[in-house]
């Protein structure tokens, strides 16, 4: 499970937890998120996410 | 000169960082150096309104330091390097005495706030927030203060006066409009976001400007035109962004709104480049995080040796008041067509259709919020593809 972080406002994307608010399944991988998913917190698309090495 | 003159980006804001990010996907070895007037520390603009909701102070909101964003995208960061002039013939920068060469140059160095002219002892006291320095200085005073006067009932203002009642402070907005973001929202949409601004504890006083600041015992005494006098511990003044073009034009580089581009970011200059908040591209400014983004995905191209022209599609924006999840896609200037309004409570959905009930644009508020992007694909983009 990988982590990855939206460049513009730093919001995390954690594979572990996914997002269920809309709808995304814990667990659920980043490429297995659909494309026109934006940042909840700034409205960027998925481009605008880089991963993120976790701990 | 042996040494290849480097690509120089003027800004460490958003575009200038972005840009220099996805530069560096596609091209590890061209020199890069951006130069900053500030102290070149990387944070997120938009999240400049956020910091009350979000627990975070300045420290909290800045991402990395300039030695930070160096090493990680490979380039050299020129903090407190205020530019001075652009000699295109030359191809160099000006920074005082000093200049520095460029193969190719980019402006990426942002927007100025409006000043209004107020009269008063107390213009100490009023405060714009442009920049992460800016909220810094913002945040400091502030400390032991309780209320707050917003100058400006914008998108700025808004947010502004949504957070900081998170925050805990007194606020009262005051602007010339009779309703919220008037360029950005359909009336009904904005009815609806100053009732739930309301509902929290924001008073508004709309129609009406401030004439002067003035210090008070405690804080300052806020004169408005319709002869209200308010007590405030600081102002903040958001009325407005204007592209910083003067260095520019002083250059020769065409400029209108903002720095003259077309849609591949080329200036009237060769190898000389804009975008973000400074720019106007194919005619249009749009201070917002997404057409920068799709630019600076675009001149990354550019520069790495595939000349690429930006398409930006369809470009929502979201205004952050979490009192009042808002969206807004406005329609193009002149469209034809007329609006569509669904309303319940502080609910609006508002679309934007033509004659052929094509929508065009939209606004969504509250619960309607979240079908932004469903909307969003509705919407035809704004370069054909």
């Amino acid at each position: 499970m990988k982590k990855w972080q939206c460049v513009v406002c730093g919001l995390i994307y954690d594979e572990a937890e996914g997002w269920p608010e809309d709808g995304i399944e814990p667990g659920t991988k980043w490429e297995d998120v659909p494309e026109d998913w934006e940042c909840p917190d700034c409205g960027v698309g998925k481009e605008d996410f880089e991963m993120i090495e976790i701990g | 000169m042996s040494e290849q003159a480097p690509i120089v980006i003027v800004g460490t804001g958003l575009s200038g960082y972005s840009l220099a990010r996805e530069f560096r996907k596609l091209n590890r070895d061209v020199p890069v150096v951006l130069v900053t007037a500030d102290d070149g520390i990387s944070y997120s603009k938009p999240m400049l309104s956020t910091g009350f909701t979000r627990n975070k102070d300045a420290d909290g909101l800045a991402q990395a330091d300039p030695d930070t964003m160096a090493e990680q995208l490979g380039v050299e960061i020129r903090p407190w390097s205020v530019v001075t002039g652009i000699d295109t013939e030359a191809r160099e920068l000006r920074l005082g005495d000093r200049s520095l060469r460029y193969g190719k140059l980019v402006l990426a160095w942002g927007a100025d706030v409006i000043r209004l002219s107020l009269a008063g002892n107390g213009l100490d006291r009023v405060f714009s927030i442009n920049d992460l320095m800016d909220y810094r200085a913002f945040r400091k005073t502030l400390a032991g203060g309780k209320r707050i006067a917003i100058m400006g009932a914008g998108l700025i203002g808004c947010e502004f006066a949504n957070d900081l009642r998170n925050g805990g402070y007194e606020v009262d907005v005051i602007a010339p409009d009779t309703a919220l973001m008037p360029s950005l929202l359909p009336e009904p949409a904005a009815a609806a976001v100053q009732q739930e601004l309301e509902a929290l504890g924001v008073r508004f006083h709309l129609g009406t400007v401030v004439t002067s600041v003035n210090h008070a015992e405690q804080g300052v005494t806020v004169a408005l035109d319709n002869g209200e006098q308010l007590a405030a511990d600081l102002v903040v003044s958001a009325v407005g962004l204007r592209p910083r073009t003067e260095l520019a034009r002083a250059a020769g580089l065409e400029t209108a709104r903002g720095i003259c581009v077309n849609r591949a970011l080329e200036t009237s200059a060769p190898d000389v480049y804009a975008l973000g908040d400074c720019a106007e591209v194919d005619g249009q400014v749009l201070l917002y995080v997404l057409p920068l983004m799709a630019c600076a995905r675009a001149l990354a191209k550019t520069l790495a040796g595939e000349r690429t022209e930006v398409a930006y599609g369809t470009m929502p924006v979201m205004v952050k008041t979490p009192c009042c999840p808002t969206a807004v896609c406005p329609p193009p200037v002149g469209a034809d067509g007329s609006w569509q309004i669904e309303r319940d409570g502080s609910h609006v959905k508002a679309l934007f259709l033509s004659a052929a009930g094509e929508t065009l644009g939209f606004a969504v508020t509250g619960r309607f919020a979240m079908e932004k992007q469903a909307l969003a694909r509705e919407v035809p983009p704004i370069h054909d593809r």
